[in-house]
């Protein structure tokens, strides 16, 4: 409900340095494209969502943020076309550039023949949502998002799993050259695929090829430690199993929590027993044929999101509850 | 959304439920769509977010609700999968998906009839003609 009141009165839009007023009955879009600030646009009624931005202080309207999914609602995203201010605000728009805090490297260790464990410590403790993910910065510039592997509430860390990539010159940098010790940059945390604890009676599937398990490993442990009573399932797919990691630590876990189920996949030739044979999407599809109620975390290879993001909704998931992280790879 | 009008004519997309009817809809309807096999092809290279929001749009213009939609944005929206050899056959499953999804969520056949009514004045510019 917008009371009268509000649309009458003007607030003070704050972005980096600078102050635009919101005339009354103008959306913080209205203003903005006034202002000729760059944002992107296009359906003007909250349908494309291409005009996301974020409040970074106060809740935005609740209308704005009609359609966004939980997790960016959470934190304070909103579409600039469907929001009256309320009050003043100061926004954050998706490009702006961001805050690096530096960090020193503590661990560098192989988790397989090309994954790559590396735990970055700070200072002051690193405020994230389990799943995120940040950009990695080096000395240069070059620059590279990985996902974080672990909860906030262990340590005032972040654990990433690096896979080495052919001709990856940050990947190879990071596998090659740094050293515990070494200090690097990181950004402040992205993304929306990560874990609230809601409906913890939910069914969770978490599919991840290669090291998306990195992010569906600290979703599973945030999952686990906020007592998440519904069935958990964890498949995790790769061609050989040398390019698998944290088995045993999985299996593990198996043990210690009842509703906890992990099914390693390999699509390769050889498949020792205790592994599932095939594609890990046939493999989830097989296992579960009906997904209705059920949240889904799909991290990894973009083709397997992309079919799995389908398949899923098609098997009863809400489309709201799908939450997915597509590992682009960046050339060179 | 919600706010009482107190004219007694009410608007079809009113009457339907409005914005929280095509919220219960959306996911029925392109879940149907998605699994029939007589049309699904037609969508085997969209992303699946960026379609359920085009699919929102559909059915509040469907549902008589506000629009931008102009003929000629019909024609162009579609002419690839015209290309791809769209017809009647395929229009006719659409719209047969979307009286099923408002049958499962109880709507009266008077408001399904208004509402396929509605996806018949799109027919010829959907399908190219």
């Amino acid at each position: 409900m917008e009371s009268v009141l509000s649309k009458n009165k003007m607030y003070t839009l704050t972005i980096e340095d600078n102050t635009y007023f919101c005339q009354p009955h103008e959306t913080v879009l209205d203003t903005l494209l006034r202002e000729n600030i760059a944002i992107s646009y296009a359906c003007k009624k909250g349908t494309c969502h291409s005009c996301i931005v974020c409040s970074s202080d106060i809740l935005p309207p609740e209308a704005a943020q009609t359609g966004l999914k939980n997790t960016q609602k959470k934190h304070n995203y909103f579409l600039a076309c469907l929001c009256h201010p309320e009050q003043d605000m100061v926004i954050k728009l998706p490009d702006q550039s961001e805050l690096y805090t530096e960090g020193t490297v503590v661990v560098n260790k192989l988790l397989n023949r090309n994954t790559l464990l590396l735990i970055i410590a700070f200072k002051d403790a690193f405020e994230f949502n389990a799943g995120q993910f940040v950009n990695l910065q080096r000395s240069d510039g070059l620059t590279r998002s990985y996902s974080i592997a672990n909860i906030p509430q262990e340590s005032n860390s972040l654990e990433f799993h690096i896979r080495r990539l052919p001709n990856g010159r940050f990947s190879e940098w990071l596998h090659d050259e740094i050293k515990i010790g070494d200090t690097i940059a990181v950004s402040e945390p992205r993304g929306h695929c990560f874990y609230l604890p809601e409906r913890s009676e939910q069914g969770l599937l978490l599919v991840g090829t290669g090291t998306g398990l990195a992010p569906l490993a600290g979703i599973l442990t945030d999952a686990l430690a906020q007592g998440h009573s519904g069935p958990i399932y964890l498949f995790h797919g790769s061609r050989d199993v040398e390019d698998l990691y944290r088995i045993d630590e999985m299996r593990q876990l198996v043990d210690q929590h009842e509703n906890f189920h992990y099914i390693p996949c390999l699509s390769g030739n050889y498949v020792p027993e205790g592994f599932s044979h095939g594609r890990v999407n046939d493999i989830v599809l097989a296992s579960l044929p009906d997904l209705k109620g059920w949240r889904v975390f799909l991290c990894g290879h973009p083709d397997m999101i992309k079919q799995m993001k389908t398949m899923t909704f098609i098997k009863g998931a809400a489309s709201a509850d799908i939450y997915t992280d597509a590992f682009l790879v960046t050339s060179g | 959304m919600t706010d009482t009008q107190d004219n007694a004519e009410k608007s079809l997309y009113e009457r339907i439920g409005a914005e929280p009817a095509v919220n219960a809809a959306v996911d029925i309807f392109y879940r149907k769509v998605l699994s029939d096999h007589r049309i699904n092809r037609f969508f085997d290279n969209v992303d699946m977010e960026k379609q359920a929001a085009k699919q929102k749009a559909f059915l509040t213009m469907a549902f008589g609700g506000p629009h931008n939609y102009t003929g000629e944005d019909m024609r162009k929206g579609h002419a690839h999968l015209v290309k791809m050899g769209l017809d009647d056959s395929h229009f006719d499953a659409v719209v047969e998906n979307l009286g099923a999804t408002l049958e499962e969520l109880n709507v009266p056949q008077e408001l399904i009839a208004e509402v396929v009514a509605i996806c018949e004045t799109t027919r010829n510019d959907v399908l190219g003609r």
